[in-house]
């Protein structure tokens, strides 16, 4: 991008064109991103439609592809797999949840056996695996929480214990990690933040404590990094902001600083957005950039909720119903 | 690895039995999937074999090939730990194996998961081996996510603790600005079985972090290590003298960033620290603004100024001096 970042269009979003990046990405053929992201489809999915929805566009996309194809990825056990004929995972059927509710389709769902095998991950201690190989990280109680929360049954699990876990993961800085003692992450905090917040609990986080650290993660060039003295990313624009306003702090940075952050990391001739100006534009980064704008409040971007990561009209559509 | 693995899967004998399981994409718009032909050809001798459940020795030379390839495919690791158990391979060769394969890329989930799953099953054994696998990725980057978490699961689950302050203090020495080294100096002093906890260690530890803010004042991990030592005890920070010299130490230096002196001595202060006219006459001193009757308020003001980006931040702090007051 940097033969045309200096163009008049400087310091816009261009919108449509970042709409045609997710639709033409399927032409990409032998593209090296492609190869990798085979497993985790479901993911690339979830961050294509929303962009989308939140870009008011995902009408633009077939409904009755995108469903019948998520559904393929149902295991025996409810669980979800990243795409076709792989295992179930935890990380998979958030996204697959999601991506069903941004089509008002949760009703295609057997809710009790979805919601049973995400249960089914809780531990003794209160955390969550990922799945039956047991690996845990405040990531998968975030996730089980989200998910449970969208089917309107938390009662499923023991959530003192699950929020115990999560406040055992928090750290001198006010920030939390991946398990009990590991360094504060931006991402993580999220994961923990989200968690806390969508449970009620959110008195648990020291919120000067960690809102100050949030805020030391904004750089000179207006970029948040996830931790101290590492490089501006566009994914922590979502990250440390959904936390920053989860948590009522995000008046604490300088968002019109950031705002030309991300709008600087566009693809502005192909579309796309890049973890930071100049790099190569991908779909997980022009999820974020989008997010972190809605954030922001920028024109022309639906408003999407920090703790559940969808967009605020499909969120009040779950919450009013029944 | 197999001599013949740049031969095609279809053009080996070993493969003849073996009919090859395509993926069905669908034609499902939104995210693309588009294979080179090696690795589309691997994969589908992988699915093969993993629909029919095949846990044998070539399953497990094809799980290796499928993640030299793409070593983030949850699954081929999930289908590898199956064959593993059913052959009772050699978990010795196993780390071996994923040292290879991290060479190329060690930042995914699946590779650290498949190594803790291996090391669980070794025990202490390997406690030294799983150090030393670690260090030698934290070498060619500190601050790497999953390598920590590894490390600190060693420790807890297999020990190792002896040399880890050493070993922090190692890494300190090449990059004093390595918050993940911070962090697992805090790990050590607050878990280790032979330190005796963070009262034990909390004066030596200060001695050390003092020496390293007079060098780097401007580095925000040490002051909020610094801050971690006194965690449950506001009456010691405020009270010890090495904190808010250190803050008075920095502030009389003309060459340095002040920020971080002049917020932990702003926070002394609303923690309720009595300043002296030492503490008033070095704030002073850098105050280009009409000096403020009340310490911490100009404290705000000057932060506010050398800290723009935040500035709404300082003034808040400010706002909540004065509800206090």
């Amino acid at each position: 991008m940097s033969s045309t970042s200096t163009s008049s269009q400087m310091g816009q979003l261009v919108a449509d064109k970042h709409v045609r990046y997710i639709l033409m990405a399927e032409k990409k053929k032998e593209s090296f991103e492609s190869v990798v992201m085979d497993h985790l489809r479901m993911n690339g999915a979830y961050w294509g439609l929303t962009t989308l929805d939140l870009l008011e566009k995902l009408g633009t996309v077939s409904e009755d592809e995108v469903v019948s194809w998520v559904m393929t990825c149902q295991h025996e056990s409810g669980g979800f797999a990243g795409n076709t004929g792989h295992d179930p995972h935890i990380l998979y059927t958030l996204s697959a949840v999601q991506i069903l509710a941004l089509f008002d389709k949760l009703n295609i769902l057997d809710v009790g056996k979805v919601s049973s095998y995400v249960a089914g991950l809780q531990n003794e201690d209160g955390s969550f695996s990922g799945d039956i190989w047991g690996e845990i990280d405040t990531r998968f109680s975030y996730i089980a929480i989200c998910c449970l929360s969208i089917f309107k049954c938390l009662d499923k699990i023991n959530v003192e214990k699950a929020v115990d876990y999560i406040v055992s993961c928090k750290n001198l800085d006010g920030g939390f990690g991946c398990t009990p003692g590991a360094e504060s992450h931006a991402g993580q905090i999220f994961c923990c933040v989200g968690a806390l917040a969508i449970t009620g609990n959110l008195h648990h986080v020291d919120k000067d404590l960690l809102g100050w650290w949030l805020c030391e993660r904004q750089v000179k060039s207006g970029g948040l990094n996830g931790r101290p003295e590492k490089l501006p990313d566009v994914c922590y624009s979502w990250w440390v902001l959904s936390s920053l306003i989860m948590i009522d702090r995000v008046h604490w940075i300088d968002k019109a600083k950031l705002v030309k952050f991300i709008l600087d990391c566009q693809d502005m001739d192909n579309g796309g957005i890049s973890d930071r100006p100049d790099d190569a534009v991908d779909i997980f980064h022009t999820y974020f950039g989008v997010a972190g704008l809605s954030l922001l409040e920028y024109p022309g971007i639906k408003a999407i909720d920090p703790a559940y990561a969808l967009p605020v009209d499909v969120i009040n559509r779950i919450i009013f119903t029944k | 690895m197999d001599s013949d693995d740049t031969v095609p899967l279809s053009e080996r004998p070993e493969w003849s039995d073996v009919v090859p399981l395509t993926q069905n994409d669908g034609s499902n718009p939104v995210v693309p999937i588009a294979y080179k032909e090696e690795f589309r050809e691997t994969m589908d001798y992988f699915r093969a074999i993993y629909f029919s459940d095949e846990r044998s020795p070539r399953a497990l030379r094809l799980t290796e090939e499928t993640l030299r390839l793409n070593s983030g495919n949850y699954t081929v690791w999930h289908f590898r730990r199956l064959v593993l158990e059913a052959l009772n391979h050699d978990l010795y060769q196993e780390l071996e194996f994923i040292e290879r394969i991290s060479e190329d890329n060690s930042k995914n989930y699946q590779l650290w998961h498949h190594r803790r799953w291996v090391a669980e099953k070794l025990g202490p054994d390997v406690a030294w081996r799983e150090l030393d696998f670690t260090r030698r990725v934290l070498s060619l980057d500190a601050k790497h996510y999953h390598a920590w978490s590894h490390r600190q699961w060693t420790l807890q689950a297999l020990g190792g603790w002896e040399n880890e302050l050493d070993y922090c203090h190692e890494l300190l020495e090449a990059d004093v600005f390595n918050n993940s080294a911070w962090n697992q100096r805090y790990y050590v002093i607050t878990r280790s079985p032979s330190l005796g906890g963070l009262q034990a260690m909390r004066e030596s530890e200060v001695s050390y972090t003092v020496k390293a803010i007079l060098a780097n004042p401007a580095n925000e991990s040490l002051w909020r290590y610094l801050k971690g030592l006194f965690k449950d005890d506001t009456e010691s920070w405020i009270s010890d003298p090495s904190v808010s010299s250190v803050c008075l130490r920095v502030l009389s230096r003309t060459d340095c960033f002040h920020g971080f002196a002049l917020s932990t001595l702003l926070d002394l202060l609303c923690n309720g620290l009595r300043p002296t006219s030492e503490h008033r006459d070095s704030v002073k001193a850098l105050a280009s603004e009409e000096p403020d009757t009340d310490l911490a308020n100009l404290l705000c003001t000057i932060l506010g100024r050398v800290d723009p980006i935040r500035a709404n931040y300082w003034a808040w702090r400010k706002s909540q001096i004065t509800v206090a007051m």
